[in-house]
């Protein structure tokens, strides 16, 4: 078994991090001026519980930094003390902290000794107790050295109340204690006791004297009386020293838990325990065996489906509907399943409150952030891999998105500006806004950096959502000079390259001196797709059904070929790409001509239309998607692959590599967009 | 027959310490989140001891004390109190209500069980 120490100590960490989460939220809340006392009770005792953590395992900065924040919060509680705005600015300030060295902590780090001293002595400033040390001394009592540690000879009179049994306390345990103490004598007083017809049988009627020689002191001695002090008249006379040549050690100060003086037993779950809950912790490893083991009983599904087909309808209904009701029962268990791995996405949005508050302080802004929809859930894979992007974008918002104070007031605005972060489904995708109401974009600057650059061409006549949508490309950075806010070598391209690798798209909406508007689409699941199945050639590969837009065949008319050997078509009024899939994976025996075969129109990155020319249709269906980089490699313009019914291997097609492929270097906007304007009313 | 012990404890690190801790000195433990979840746990087979927190959401230990000593189920039954050091009036409120006595938080394993052997034997 591993230590169980360390076990508990995960518990812990967990815990805390809820308990932060939660901590963070109530504060915020009794800000704005929530005055329910229990948003105040549950802040207490987070606060309360990480301390009593902390000190189980010895982490001793923790204890002491919590232990100022609860005695704020626990006079706060009694009415003790009036809160401020400023004082909760204190407080957030202390939550943060305390989040740190619970991190430290959890890492196994030492923060220096006065790490969050200025915050714990402006607390302790509204507490009204600015002259103590700001150390974390203050906690520590002076430790006791027993005088004499010699044998004496005491004697203890010991009479109950007659309730004592009332709190369920017994003297034979207490009497038996006293005797581990060291040589008892004990005599019985039963004078008290009444005659049976009057005698309550919950009360306490006997009294005793005892005669102790002990090495222990009167302080031990009255311990061993310690709950039933109030419960009874008690006496403790001492009688002097007892002539004897031992001497004794002194017992060992009850020092942190020692868990090598733990008998090793092997817990085993015991039946009797009954576990009071609403949740139970699973190790994701085991969640994702399930969700695995899922995924291949879709594949076999579609597999029986498929072997079976028509002719099976036709000849056994009965097991043709079984196994339909049975695909139906699948795919409810696949969406069971992959809701265990679905988490809040409260879990990425609660970092960012502290972010908006370091930025605004740091570049002299004023911001607030207004979050909503933190309880929509997401795959946790996503959870984890949005924050970076999202913490970017933020920081990107309040450094070029909002103006200074200053600034707003002369744009007729109000001097604090606001951040919303949103998030909420639409159409089986999560969908991340982040939108603020600062100045938008600066499509001058912009465009003349992409010119420079030399993304753009200098006569390319752009829309302004073209323009916007620049800012995504790599090698582009809008800042005229890099603060060292949002310069930190990363790019709204890596934003976008961290959005397409969970499968998901970002777009952006501006409005001059309204501000602008990201929008991030993301799949719910990373596990499983809608997907197409196109033939090309003999070839079978799946296109995700999010990117398509619509499959035609073109009449010979509306293919035109460019001077540089390149095919466009003509769709919906513009002209569009065709990108010829055969031609990207080397396949010798498709068809090439787009008229004979088929154009399936898919919407790239930026809302890009391409026309991608495959033989055949096959089906539509919802694929396992198996990574291809952790079983063979990473493949230009494939995103992965996954199992068909037949039981063969299909690739599936990363739409956004493919347009890279297909479309540089000549550049996105760079397109032969004869004419040009159309295209703007294509992307959204 | 093993004995049997109660812990309420809205904190899980809490609960997991003593469970262990109990568990290793042959008891077998019940969990509770809140006072109110731990009075659903007391009926006629009785406990031998109940570990309560003080400061959980829905109904605190003090309540839970007082209310547990009005059962038949735990009206013998020792309770004892999750305190910290500061708390002087919280062991008299625990009193009060009916509590046998208190463990001073933060403790360790053998602390506890001594606590625990104290009160029940």
């Amino acid at each position: 078994m591993s230590d169980p120490m360390e076990e508990f100590k995960g518990v812990f960490f967990e815990e805390c991090a809820e308990l932060l989460i939660n901590l963070e939220e109530g504060l915020m809340q009794l800000r704005d001026g929530d005055s329910d006392p229990e948003t105040l009770n549950s802040v207490f005792r987070a606060v309360h519980s990480i301390k009593g953590g902390a000190g189980a395992f010895g982490f001793n900065h923790l204890v002491s930094f919590a232990h100022i924040q609860e005695t704020l919060l626990d006079d706060i509680r009694a009415g003790a003390l009036t809160m401020e705005v400023d004082d909760f600015t204190v407080l957030l300030q202390a939550c943060d902290i305390l989040g740190e060295l619970v991190g430290a902590a959890q890492r196994g780090e030492d923060l220096t000794a006065d790490y969050g001293s200025d915050i714990a002595a402006a607390m302790k400033k509204i507490i009204g107790d600015a002259d103590a040390p700001q150390s974390s001394d203050d906690d520590e009592k002076p430790a006791v050295i027993p005088d004499e540690q010699i044998t004496r000879h005491y004697k203890i009179d010991f009479k109950p109340h007659l309730h004592l049994f009332q709190r369920a306390n017994e003297p034979l345990l207490l009497i038996r204690e006293l005797g581990s103490l060291g040589l008892l004598s004990v005599s019985l007083d039963s004078s008290d006791m009444p005659q049976i017809e009057g005698m309550n049988p919950e009360h306490a009627y006997f009294s005793w004297v005892f005669h102790l020689v002990t090495d222990q002191n009167e302080e031990d001695i009255s311990e061993v009386f310690e709950f039933v002090e109030g419960d009874c008249d008690l006496a403790i006379t001492d009688l002097g020293p007892y002539l004897s040549p031992d001497d004794f050690v002194a017992d060992e100060a009850a020092g942190l838990f020692a868990p090598e003086k733990l008998p090793e037993k092997t817990i085993s779950a015991s039946p009797g325990k009954t576990m009071v809950s609403q949740s139970i912790r699973v190790e994701l490893d085991k969640v994702d065996r399930l969700v695995n083991m899922v995924g291949e009983l879709v594949i076999t599904q579609a597999m029986l489906r498929e072997q079976g087909g028509q002719l099976l309808s036709a000849q056994y209904p009965n097991l043709a509907q079984g196994i339909e009701s049975l695909s139906r029962h699948i795919r409810d268990l696949q969406n069971d399943v992959m809701a265990i791995r679905a988490q809040p996405v409260k879990s990425v949005f609660c970092r960012m409150p502290r972010l908006v508050r370091e930025l605004t302080t740091s570049l002299g802004k004023k911001a607030r952030l207004v979050m909503s929809g933190e309880e929509t859930e997401v795959d946790k894979t996503v959870t984890e891999r949005i924050g970076d992007p999202l913490m970017h974008m933020i920081r990107n918002s309040v450094d070029h998105g909002l103006e200074g104070p200053e600034g707003r007031l002369k744009a007729g605005k109000d001097a604090e500006g606001t951040i919303r972060l949103s998030a909420f489904h639409r159409g089986g995708r999560i969908i991340i806004e982040i939108e603020d109401d600062g100045a938008g974009i600066n499509r001058e600057v912009v465009l003349k950096k992409a010119i420079e650059k030399g993304l753009v061409t200098p006569d390319a006549a752009l829309s302004d959502e073209e323009i916007d949508n620049l800012i995504f490309l790599p090698g582009f950075s809008t800042a005229e000079n890099v603060s060292n806010v949002s310069g930190r070598g990363v790019g709204m391209d890596v934003v976008r390259k961290n959005i397409q690798g969970l499968g998901g798209r970002i777009t952006i909406v501006s409005r001059t001196g309204q501000g602008s508007k990201f929008t991030m689409s993301l799949p719910l699941t990373l596990a499983v797709m809608d997907g197409m199945v196109v033939k090309i050639g003999h070839e079978k590969y799946v296109l995700p059904l999010i990117n398509i837009i619509q499959t035609l065949r073109p009449a010979p008319a509306d293919v035109s070929s460019l001077p540089d050997g390149r095919r466009v078509i003509m769709f919906r009024g513009n002209y569009i790409s065709l990108v010829p899939l055969y031609e990207v994976f080397d396949i010798k025996d498709a068809r090439h001509d787009p008229c004979e075969s088929l154009v399936v129109v898919v919407e790239g990155e930026g809302g890009q239309l391409m026309g991608f020319i495959v033989d055949d249709l096959v089906n539509q269906q919802q694929v396992v998607i198996k990574s291809l980089e952790s079983n063979y490699e990473l493949v230009a313009g494939v995103s992965g692959a996954t199992i068909l019914g037949n039981g063969r291997v299909s690739l599936i097609v990363d739409i956004a590599a493919i347009q890279e492929m297909a479309l540089e270097p000549q550049g996105i906007f760079t397109e032969p967009t004869t004419p040009p304007t159309h295209i703007s009313q294509e992307i959204h | 027959m093993s004995r049997r012990a109660l812990t309420i404890d809205d904190s899980k690190t809490m609960r997991d310490m003593i469970a262990f801790t109990l568990k290793n000195a042959g008891f077998d433990i019940t969990e509770a989140e809140n006072g109110q979840l731990g009075l659903d746990q007391i009926n006629d087979a009785p406990f031998d001891v109940i570990i309560t927190d003080i400061n959980m959401p829905v109904m605190d230990g003090i309540t839970f004390t007082r209310e547990a000593r009005k059962r038949p189920g735990a009206r013998t039954v020792p309770i004892l109190i999750l305190t910290t050091e500061s708390g002087a009036d919280i062991k008299n409120q625990g009193r009060e209500a009916g509590a046998t006595g208190w463990i001073v938080k933060p403790f360790n394993p053998e602390k506890l069980l001594q606590v625990v052997e104290k009160v029940c034997g």
